[in-house]
């Protein structure tokens, strides 16, 4: 199914945020998450489920003023 | 000297932000030779191969300072109020410095969605610093949603021009005695901050004046410096103006003087 991450068209077959995070690298990054514009709490990743069109945001820590 | 931000007691009445140096060891000798025990931090997406962020991360941690996440670049309640849940959890601090921007040429506040966040994020718990204007009208709605403290911009975003509205910034300070009041955003020059903090503001929160600066490191001080300055004259109690002249040496006394 096709999802977007981060902005960008992605083809996947995860069942869940935590498969999603794991297959495109973040295992051990210290990230956040939002799904279809909530926020996706890391204790909840195991359980929510991703589906066709969703929109996912992964963000990390950055320098800001 | 100490200022009290919900809850917690500070030394420096600087905070600074982290974005815009020439190199992260900069930005880290530039935090140092500041003070600032606050600092500025935002949120961006990260690429699972790159992870640049971690490694930001991991400067800010070891640096010690205590972070105020930011909700920069957010346009609507939504994005704010999302943008804070992740900070919280990924900062581990119910701070927030709450951005809701308006317009882009200016970045001012849009402060009808800025008082909405804020009054969703209070009731989640969150301790809310918003970047605001010198609104009475506004800074009343905030107060009245659980803000604590308010972040008047003394001008637009990296514009550098100081204090725009003297008047204003004056009667907000003067409405609102007992709140803790930080300018935030467009401070150029260390005499910007004295002048804020002479008025009687409570600290001065910047990023651009330094990071831009042709060396950080000396302005981070200079920026520092100014801050202690101003709030001390404003401790000492400042002399009041006049429009006429009044001398200073006695009258009495003067040699040729035949009245």
């Amino acid at each position: 199914m096709r999802v977007t991450v981060n902005g960008q068209p992605h083809e996947t077959a995860a069942a869940t945020l935590a498969e999603l995070l794991s297959e495109l690298n973040y295992d051990g990054a210290v990230v956040a998450t939002a799904l279809n514009g909530e926020f996706a709490p890391k204790g909840q990743r195991l359980e929510l489920a991703v589906t066709e069109n969703d929109q996912i945001e992964v963000i990390a820590p950055m320098k800001g003023g | 000297m100490s200022l009290d931000l919900y809850g917690t007691t500070v030394q420096s009445r600087l905070l600074l932000g982290t974005s815009l140096y020439p190199s992260p060891a900069i930005m880290l000798e530039s935090l140092k030779a500041s003070a600032a025990e606050i600092a500025t931090v935002s949120l961006r997406r990260e690429s699972g191969t790159e992870r640049a962020g971690q490694a930001f991360w991991s400067l800010i941690k070891d640096s010690g300072v205590q972070v105020l996440p930011n909700t920069a670049g957010c346009k609507t309640v939504k994005e704010a109020v999302t943008t804070a849940q992740m900070a919280r959890e990924l900062f581990d601090t119910p701070w927030v410095k709450l951005e809701v921007i308006g317009e882009d040429d200016t970045l001012q506040p849009d402060v009808f969605g800025l008082v909405e966040a804020a009054r969703i994020l209070c009731f989640e718990g969150f301790e809310v610093f918003p970047y605001t204007t010198e609104d009475l009208v506004v800074a009343e709605k905030l107060l009245a949603a659980g803000c604590e403290v308010l972040m008047p911009w003394g001008a637009p975003i990296g514009s550098g021009r100081g204090l725009n509205n003297l008047y204003g910034l004056r009667s907000l300070r003067a409405h609102f005695p007992k709140v803790p009041l930080v300018i935030d955003a467009g401070i150029g020059l260390p005499s910007h901050a004295a002048q804020a903090m002479e008025m009687g503001y409570d600290a001065i929160m910047l990023n651009t004046a330094v990071a831009k600066a042709g060396d950080p490191v000396a302005m981070a001080r200079a920026f520092a410096a100014a801050t202690d300055a101003g709030r001390t004259a404003y401790e000492a109690d400042p002399m009041e103006t006049r429009d006429m002249a009044a001398p200073s040496t006695p009258v009495a006394g003067t040699p040729f003087w035949n009245n």
